[in-house]
């Protein structure tokens, strides 16, 4: 099980976690300007790298925020917990 | 202002239902052990949800009225008198009172109101447990994830956590007594829970 770590709350297992998929998805400047085919791009297409990848989590069971968590997806490691901007760590996360 | 507290001997306050009542013949019986641990229900307190911009003029009015700041963090317990207030989150509280609960919203809402500021009565949303005795903290290790060793928590602290995977808020009141606070679906699951981990702790040591 992973342990990660709130930012308001500190560790706590995943268990009181849920997983929201990958950070950093902007939301079109334009919607209406966009093909289904890349409204569907940003709808359902994800990166999915082996290594280091930036990924929302919300801490459901205790305070409720969401933030982002730096997560190698090989070793599991948890290497960086942030809100706002991305720090170095995640730039191998990929943007869209 | 007393014209507005309702008699609790008739009428709709007659009619309140706790949540536990299925329950409640196990839960008295587990109340009058005299061994490791006591359970008990403390139903239909007051409990209102603030959510307001912390350091703001309306969190220093809603503290005044409280009695305390509200809490700054996690684990965070204020109050004095008949209200305490839990810490839920960076811009979420839940007083927990023992007084009057439409007496408690109107000094709320006459103390501070406005964008960016609630106060809801959510005495409903939750019930109220009481775990007591020596063992209570075993009790609680066989489902719960939270440390609750005294290096990590202790009386006057408070945390969302879960029990047997169902979500509570866990206040330890004293060295040996929590209260827990299950949403009132999960609350026959919680006291059936409870009951059955603390079987080996309910008669007295002979
Ligand atoms: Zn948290």
């Amino acid at each position: 099980m992973l342990q990660i770590e709130c930012p308001w709350c500190g560790p706590h297992d995943e268990t009181e976690y849920h997983y929201g998929g990958q950070a950093h998805v902007a939301y079109p400047e334009d919607p209406e300007a966009l093909s289904d085919e890349e409204w569907a791009e940003y709808l359902f297409y994800r990166d999915n790298p082996k290594g280091p990848f930036a990924e929302r989590w919300v801490h459901s069971t205790g305070c409720r925020r969401w933030f982002n968590v730096v997560r190698d997806t090989v070793t599991y490691e948890v290497l960086a917990v942030y809100t706002g901007a991305r720090p170095e760590v995640a730039s191998a996360g990929g943007d869209r | 202002m007393a014209d507005s507290i309702l008699d609790t001997t008739s009428g709709p306050v007659e009619l309140r239902r706790s949540p536990l009542a299925a329950t409640a013949a196990g839960v008295a019986e587990a109340g009058a052990g005299g061994g490791g641990v006591r359970l008990a229900e403390r139903p239909f307190t007051t409990m209102v949800g603030l959510r307001v911009v912390p350091g703001s003029t309306a969190a220093d009015a809603i503290g005044a009225v409280l009695g305390a700041p509200l809490p700054a963090g996690v684990g965070e317990v204020t109050g004095e008198g008949d209200h305490r207030t839990l810490w839920l989150g960076p811009d979420e509280w839940l007083v927990v009172s023992d007084g009057s609960r439409e007496e408690l919203l109107s000094r709320l809402r006459a103390a501070a109101e406005g964008p960016g500021v609630a106060i809801v009565d959510v005495s409903a949303n939750r019930t109220v447990l009481e775990l007591e005795g020596p063992a209570a903290r075993s009790v609680l290790d066989k489902g719960c994830p939270a440390d609750l060793h005294p290096r990590a928590f202790g009386a006057g602290r408070a945390i969302t956590t879960t029990l047997a995977r169902v979500p509570v808020l866990l206040w330890q009141t004293g060295e040996q007594t929590y209260r827990l606070l299950p949403r009132s679906s999960y609350a026959e699951y919680v006291a059936a829970w409870l009951l059955d981990a603390a079987q080996e702790f309910l008669e007295p040591v002979g």
